[in-house]
């Protein structure tokens, strides 16, 4: 009895091995990790590399999806969750897996054109339908009485970006550190409620009603003037913004060990390719391909941008001289 | 030596407390633990610096100062409520009874979206409270309403059933040796009831310390006004800076384990002084 019973439960054993076995060799898995307002984006993008990948390489993927707060996730991949892919939405979510255990080459942004950023968006303002505060630039959010709604920048890759964007218009129009330093100390003392990230301040704004006007990316101000109806809201583009570029990233520990590298790497590829891009630009980023772009510019006006890179050093001295802790961002708020 | 081992009439105390031991150390103090070691990797100058940061100490007055006053409040209209329950009969009690329960089951981040978009100015009590000059939503008060809200069922619960068990009688008894009504309540009830609200103001004075996703959504989070500490953590590991978010978190720790304990001494105490200390 004891003897058959073990007998067929090594069987099952075997068999069971031999499914996983089979599987694996027929079904190859990758997990994108990524951040929090990417989840619509990669739900479409998912599909179509399928079935790219199938096209090219004859063998079936499937991609799984997790999606948070950018910097949680990708504490999370720093933590052993086994991410192929990182999408982001800020570079130094990826930095950190390059320092923090090697997870990501080092020169993960010469892996991919465009610094390995295969879209774009930008940082513009919401306002309530008519613009009742007449709202066109970055000086009317410095306004005594305006309230400005902006998600934590400390938190939300999205708030980093608003604050960097309006430091850098004050840079330009003052001249000086101290007068861009004066310029968003101003901002944030406009600021009523600070929330963990973009969605969160969006509630507020659109929600609670709280706030003259609403800072965020343009993708998301698209989305809330679509979803909520533009007979509610209006997007105002100042004379100077921030290009928020999203990066992309192989993470090499992962996919060597995994051996997805080939199917991460075109993955991130597929992004790039019109079909691709074309995605892109129905969830309402900046795609990088100018065929596309050209395509959809009605959606897209004309704006000035500057890049982390260009204006203030790069992410690495931004987050030194404005994030870190006692940096100017903490003395700006301890001010108020 | 022999004198010193009592009597039990169910065997096993090695084997219970061994458990005991065994459970707690896996649950709790190896998980704290690792907090505390987790904290040693700063030097002593770094962990001064960060748990002394002026904007973190600012969120330890509002957490510890929110929670004590939250705890305060539900010990008063808990004991109300308690009372209702216990001693009137009144129609739709027993929903009562059960809703009392609902801050308990709830998640945290329901109870807070709801109370926001409640006192929200564009909300159904917001759009009457703003005008009188009440802002709730986004300041520390609506801090202070999370945490009356989550905290509530902790002294209903310990003080209920002390209440049942007290008989009419000692009331009756009082009035009867001509005691006022406040005397009674004072003198007789009141000593009665204080160990079990001391344990319903500990727990609910706990759990408004650790609170977290209620208060989030309400709180406005604004630094050296409305941010609370468990946000400081969070923005702390949002930032990869473990080593940072569990200094904050072991003093948050030691802080609150004081003050249990001095309530808990304080519990001991009013139960010796009033006899009820088997």
């Amino acid at each position: 009895m004891t003897h058959s019973l073990k007998k067929s439960l090594r069987r099952s054993f075997a068999a069971l091995a031999f499914l996983t076995a089979g599987a694996a060799f027929a079904q190859t898995t990758i997990l994108n990790v990524s951040y929090d307002v990417s989840r619509e984006l990669y739900k479409d993008i998912n599909p179509a590399f399928r079935a790219a990948w199938k096209k090219q390489s004859g063998a079936d993927v499937t991609v799984n999806q997790s999606h948070g707060g950018s910097s949680k996730q990708a504490g999370a991949v720093i933590g052993g969750l086994e991410a192929d892919v990182i999408t982001m939405n800020q570079s130094p979510d990826i930095d950190i897996l390059v320092e923090r255990g090697g997870l990501v080459a080092a020169d993960w942004r010469k892996q991919f054109p465009h610094d390995a950023t295969p879209y774009t968006t930008t940082t513009v303002f919401l306002v309530r339908k008519g613009n009742p505060k007449n709202i066109k630039d970055w000086d009317d959010l410095i306004r005594p009485g305006y309230q400005v709604i902006v998600p934590n920048p400390k938190t939300s890759g999205n708030g980093r970006y608003t604050y960097l964007a309006a430091w850098g218009y004050a840079l330009d129009k003052t001249g000086s550190e101290a007068g861009a330093r004066d310029f968003v100390s101003k901002l944030f003392a406009n600021v009523p409620v600070l929330d963990g990230g973009g969605r969160g301040a969006t509630t507020t704004f659109t929600q609670r009603d709280v706030g003259d006007v609403l800072v965020t990316f343009e993708n998301e101000a698209i989305l809330i003037a679509q979803e909520l109806g533009s007979s509610k809201f209006d997007i105002v583009y100042p004379s100077l913004s921030i290009e928020a570029a999203a990066p992309v990233a192989v993470v090499q520990k992962v996919a060597a060990k995994r051996g997805t590298e080939k199917v991460a790497r075109a993955y991130l590829d597929f992004l790039y390719t019109p079909a691709g891009q074309e995605i892109v630009a129905k969830h309402d980023f900046r795609p990088r391909d100018p065929a596309v772009l050209k395509k959809h510019v009605a959606k897209y006006p004309n704006i000035r941008t500057f890049t982390v890179e260009q204006k203030l050093g790069g992410w690495a001295t931004v987050q030194k001289a404005h994030f870190a802790d006692g940096a100017l961002y903490d003395q700006i708020v301890a001010r108020k | 030596m022999a004198a010193a081992r009592t009597f039990r009439v169910l065997p096993g105390f090695n084997l219970t407390l061994g458990y005991t031991l065994g459970y707690m150390s896996l649950l709790i103090l190896i998980p704290l633990a690792a907090v505390f070691l987790k904290t040693t990797e700063l030097t002593w100058g770094e962990f001064i610096d960060v748990v002394t940061a002026p904007q973190v100490v600012a969120t330890y007055k509002l957490s510890f100062g929110a929670s004590l006053l939250a705890a305060a409040i539900n010990a008063v209209f808990g004991l109300m409520l308690a009372w209702a329950l216990v001693r009137y009969s009144f129609p739709g009690k027993k929903i009562v009874d059960a809703l009392v329960d609902l801050p308990f089951a709830l998640p945290t981040a329901v109870a807070g979206i709801a109370l926001t978009a409640l006192y929200a100015k564009n909300g159904w009590l917001g759009q009457y409270l703003e005008p009188i000059g009440i802002k709730v939503a986004f300041t520390p008060l609506g801090v202070l309403v999370a945490l009356v809200f989550i905290g509530l069922p902790f002294v209903v619960r310990t003080v209920q059933p002390i209440l049942e068990d007290l008989d009419t009688e000692l009331e009756e008894a009082a009035t009867c040796l001509g005691a006022q009504r406040w005397q009674t309540f004072r003198h007789v009830i009141l000593p009665i009831l204080l160990p079990a609200l001391m344990t319903g103001f500990a727990l609910a004075f706990a759990r408004a310390v650790g609170e977290y996703g209620s208060v989030i959504f309400i709180a406005g989070n604004l630094p050296y006004v409305s941010e609370i500490t468990p946000l400081m953590i969070i923005t702390k590991l949002e930032q990869y800076d473990y080593r940072g978010a569990t200094a904050i978190a072991s003093v948050m720790l030691l802080f609150s384990f004081t003050l249990l304990l001095i309530i808990n001494g304080l519990q001991a105490w009013t139960a010796k002084r009033t006899g009820r200390d088997r």
